[in-house]
């Protein structure tokens, strides 16, 4: 592999530790489903970006800004359409965000692929998985007792609405990480599955949160290799590609299928 | 100087009057008990008190007031893999005290080690009402505010519940507004009482405003269970 390739492989590693941080706490915030939006939400960013040859990250890091600022006053209404209202967002994102990709990046900006990385980019990647992780380390106290009771949290004087953002900016960033080698529809499998496997396995939050990033960076791991190895699979007279997204998705589903054999410890 | 002044107390909740015009005080160690019918917005006022819910009038608090709270119910997921150490933990953290007073928290609460590292889904109703109130209780505070305890789920052979928080009380000079339904608790513990159906209707001595004709006035309807010749207020 090319020096480029490495920085992208390292930083795919990299984006899978900080999102089985993520994932764990947006499993405990039951946020899943807000998750999807997110990630749905950065592809008509990316599809005008292509449109218009700016950058694909910067476009999905705009749409990504948006959606995160909507989203979390979507949460702060509290009101009974929240979920209605997401379920609108995500399909009109999709759609919207289908309608302007251009055809021949569409597939890729839906499922991911793996492209190579320069210095700059890779670096940027670093900072930007340092910065996930720095936020979920400072504010894990403040996580947990607003994830076991907002109103305890805020008597015990966390402000829950800030903090509710800011965590929505470490899932957008993650989220934007994964983008890249995920696409719009994956993504979210990334922040999700691992920390499901995390949680199926442990009972301690440490443990919990060990678990997960292991679980996503091996998930990541075996499944890049695996479609580097084998990119194409015939059985019989159909080809299967084994495109890097996917593969890894399947990984992760795999491992999650086993942890549900496995008793907690 | 009390620790609390609440003067015209209105909260509206969705165009909804919930609490009308209420005004009380709290001094130092006093026991107020919160008495009322379901929807008579007991909860309601606990929150406003702590700032959950907007509000209008005054709610004034001693500038050196430190609150506990006891909720009713939490609403989280039981499976989190979260036990109560952790929940002390961070709250010391948050509130920036330090961690050495968790276990002597979790000992004046009745819960052992053992118990404070087991998941807090995996813990019994009454030890889980425990852990709250030792929650409640990291950072010292002057105040508690508890929503109604409940003394069924205690385990049998332990301290009731109500005897539990009136040995805090003791304990570490503590104040408290507490939402109950159990007036024999009320007559045996509480220095004052606060009847409230929207507005507050009663308020003085258990003894004083506890009157049955209080009570029919309050619940809208004869009201006699608690009649026991040993506690009845005459």
């Amino acid at each position: 592999m090319s020096a480029a390739e490495n920085y992208s492989l390292i930083l795919m590693l990299l984006t899978a530790l900080a999102a089985g941080l993520v994932g764990s706490f947006a499993l405990m915030k039951r946020m899943s489903l807000a998750g999807d939006v997110v990630s749905h939400i950065a592809l008509p960013g990316l599809g005008l970006a292509l449109l218009f040859h700016i950058n694909p990250l910067i476009g999905a890091a705009a749409a990504l800004f948006l959606g995160t600022i909507l989203i979390w006053h979507l949460q702060e209404g509290g009101t009974l359409t929240t979920d209605v209202a997401i379920g609108v967002i995500f399909t009109a994102a999709l759609a919207i965000g289908t309608l302007v990709t251009p055809s021949e990046d569409l597939i890729e900006a839906l499922f991911g692929g793996f492209q190579s990385l320069n210095l700059m980019w890779f670096l940027l990647g670093v900072v930007a998985v340092a910065a996930i992780v720095w936020f979920t380390f400072r504010f894990r106290y403040q996580l947990i007792l607003s994830l076991f009771s907002p109103e305890l949290a805020a008597v015990s004087g966390v402000n829950v609405s800030r903090l509710n953002l800011y965590f929505l900016l470490a899932f957008s960033l993650t989220v934007l990480l994964g983008l890249r080698f995920l696409g719009a529809l994956l993504v979210g499998a990334l922040i999700i599955v691992p920390a499901a496997i995390g949680r199926q396995l442990t009972h301690t939050l440490t443990k919990f949160l060990f678990t997960s990033s292991v679980a996503s960076a091996l998930s990541v791991g075996v499944g890049f290799f695996i479609s580097r190895l084998y990119p194409h699979i015939t059985i019989g007279k159909a080809t299967v590609n084994l495109a890097p997204g996917p593969t890894i998705i399947s990984v992760a589903t795999l491992f999650f299928l086993f942890s549900l054999l496995r008793k907690k410890t | 100087m009390n620790l609390l002044t609440v003067k015209n107390l209105f909260v509206r909740i969705e165009q909804k009057v919930i609490i009308e015009d209420l005004g009380f005080a709290l001094a130092p160690r006093e026991r107020l008990s919160v008495l009322g019918p379901n929807g008579a917005g007991k909860t309601v006022l606990l929150k406003a008190l702590l700032k959950l819910v907007s509000y209008s009038g005054e709610i004034i608090w001693d500038p050196n007031v430190r609150i506990g709270y006891v909720p009713q119910k939490i609403d989280a997921d039981i499976h989190l893999p979260l036990t109560f150490k952790d929940l002390f933990l961070a709250k010391c953290r948050t509130l920036k005290v330090s961690s050495k007073e968790i276990d002597e928290i979790s000992a004046s609460v009745g819960l052992t080690e053992e118990l404070i590292e087991t998941p807090v889904g995996h813990v019994s109703g009454g030890q889980f009402q425990r852990g709250l109130i030792g929650f409640a209780l990291i950072g010292k505070p002057n105040v508690l505010l508890l929503d109604e305890p409940t003394a069924s789920i205690d385990e049998p052979g332990e301290e009731n519940i109500y005897e539990l928080i009136h040995r805090l009380q003791d304990e570490f000079g503590l104040a408290s507004i507490m939402v109950s339904h159990d007036l024999s608790f009320v007559f045996r513990y509480a220095t004052s009482v606060l009847c409230l159906n929207r507005r507050g209707l009663c308020l003085g001595t258990p003894r004083e405003v506890l009157a049955p004709d209080m009570l029919e006035k309050l619940y809208g309807e004869p009201y006699s269970y608690y009649q026991h010749d040993h506690l009845s207020p005459t």
